[in-house]
């Protein structure tokens, strides 16, 4: 029952909804999240409700393939480092508030020390750990050997190394083109151009939440729920034929899913305006183009009259508008996501003729 | 001359000391990139043919073919007295669907694109439908299906007469 309950709120729609709301609460109410009492509450309850998971034959037989116990590891390394650089931050805050400064900024945490012996001895212990972990990890957790490629026969389900696995899920709602070369090239240039748009000097050198409340609650929703929360559907709940299923689901490879998709366009001529699609395709895409170029431009000047004022003048012209169009691009995912979820939409903008679609 | 004389070198013995070292070293050179030249090219290669002999239409029943989808990645159709070859070649990202006969649909097994058996695209993200292969009979009356030329339905072209075959 409670079982029951979880498959079905664990589809794409509910679980990124809750994944959502549960971070805007997080970066929200910082002064709860950032202690060492919420710390341990979460790693209890973690642990309490994975141990259950596990004893279901389901679920135990996901997670414990050779490809996804590496990532189950990960999963405890990203919530426990995130958590972390939380409550560090908190504590400074905490500290700036009463005129006492960051914890780094006190004199025995100024004092210098020589990078030979105590940062390479440091380097040498994690590099031999390093090794031990990946010999032992060779050793028990063993790459399956599989027949020879085959260029007319796929695997089902066909899933990339867990790391591209975010990438693949973002395929499912979008053209190769879009989720394949420009958004990952977005991302790419993005993280590279960081340290030129974001020339704050505020948090350099010490932890801090309060002082870049904007910064890292952007960046945290791009990696935790961009990255790291489709990474963990595509692994977890992709199963044959790409199907959803909820953790405690089996993989049958005959679930039958209702998902007839439609594009902006059929949505519009057809299904409002009772035409049928014009001829012409530009005509046929207006919609899908006036929408595209709204979101792209139409929104900058809203966006900037509301929020953006005082970023405008802080960074500058140049460093203020390529920050929004990153983040517009950021964010066209999830309103794609949430497009396909309660319209079926499958494109905006679909022009197979030039393959382009949005 | 002295003995002592003949350990430097002149001018003239240096140059060809020069050009002999600067030759073998170029020539070592050039054959090591042509090893590696060589390299990217297989010894043996597995593709299929591009063109094939499918037998006899009678030999087809009415509905999705699969006979010829491990050796030539093909899929024949026959409907309604048309019979057409489809790429088995998912038009998203070019994975290889799976033929579901019990749902009567292909799926991708990449990002779950669905399409009908006549391969028109109804669910996930394929943008447009299965392409076709050209496809015709020779004068004994076999189906020969020709890989080189694709017909894309989003730009008309299964209506050409070259698509499909009548039987």
């Amino acid at each position: 029952m409670i079982k029951e309950a979880i498959n079905y709120l664990s589809s794409p729609l509910f679980s990124f909804t809750a994944f959502i709301i549960l971070f805007a609460l997080a970066m929200k109410r910082i002064d709860i999240v950032g202690t060492k009492k919420f710390g341990w509450g979460l790693l209890i309850f973690v642990l309490v409700v994975f141990v259950w998971m596990v004893s279901d034959p389901v679920f135990f037989t996901i997670i414990s393939l050779p490809d996804n116990v590496p990532i189950i590891i990960l999963n405890g390394l990203v919530f426990w480092s995130t958590w972390y650089a939380l409550y560090r931050g908190h504590q400074n805050d905490l500290r700036i508030e009463a005129g006492e400064g960051p914890i780094e900024g006190t004199p025995e945490n100024r004092e210098k020390v020589w990078a030979w012996p105590n940062l390479v001895y440091t380097e040498l212990f994690a590099g031999i750990l390093c090794t031990i972990f990946l010999i032992v990890w060779a050793i028990f957790l063993k790459a399956p050997l599989e027949e020879p490629a085959n260029p007319t026969w796929a695997p089902n389900p066909a899933k990339a190394p867990w790391y591209f696995l975010g990438l693949q899920e973002m395929l499912v709602y979008f053209d190769p083109w879009m989720a394949g070369v420009v958004l990952p090239g977005l991302i790419l240039v993005g993280l590279i151009a960081i340290p030129f748009i974001d020339v704050n000097p505020k948090g350099n050198g010490y932890y801090t939440f309060k002082e870049r409340k904007f910064a890292i609650t952007g960046f945290l929703f791009g990696w935790l729920a961009l990255w790291v929360f489709l990474i963990q559907v595509g692994t977890f709940l992709r199963g044959p034929n790409w199907t959803f299923y909820g953790p405690f689901e089996y993989w049958d490879a005959h679930k039958v899913v209702a998902e007839n998709n439609i594009n902006l366009s059929e949505i519009i001529w057809i299904k409002m305006l009772n035409m049928g699609l014009p001829k012409n395709i530009f005509v046929r895409e207006i919609f899908g183009l006036i929408a595209t170029f709204g979101y792209m431009f139409g929104t900058i000047p809203l966006i900037t009259k509301k929020w953006g004022q005082s970023y405008l003048e802080r960074m500058g012209a140049i460093r203020y508008y390529i920050m929004l169009a990153l983040i517009l691009g950021m964010m066209s995912l999830p309103i794609k996501m949430y497009l396909r979820w309660f319209f079926d939409l499958k494109y905006i903008l679909a022009m197979p003729e030039f393959e382009l679609n949005l | 001359m002295s003995e002592e004389a003949k350990t430097s070198l002149n001018r003239r013995e240096f140059f060809s000391f020069l050009a002999v070292g600067w030759i073998t070293f170029g020539a070592a050179t050039a054959g090591f990139a042509s090893l590696i030249f060589r390299y990217l090219y297989p010894n043996v290669v597995f593709e299929p043919a591009m063109d094939f002999i499918a037998g006899l239409p009678d030999e087809y029943a009415e509905g999705v073919d699969e006979r010829w989808k491990n050796g030539f990645g093909v899929w024949i159709y026959k409907k309604d007295g048309k019979l057409v070859a489809m790429s088995n070649i998912c038009t998203h990202l070019g994975c290889i669907p799976t033929w579901l006969p019990a749902e009567s649909k292909f799926k991708c097994p990449c990002h779950g694109s669905g399409y009908y058996p006549n391969g028109i695209n109804f669910e996930g993200p394929a943008p447009r439908p299965l392409e076709r292969f050209k496809i015709f009979r020779n004068p004994e009356g076999k189906i020969i299906v020709d890989k080189t030329k694709v017909f894309r339905y989003e730009k008309g072209e299964w209506n050409n007469s070259e698509a499909y075959i009548d039987v």
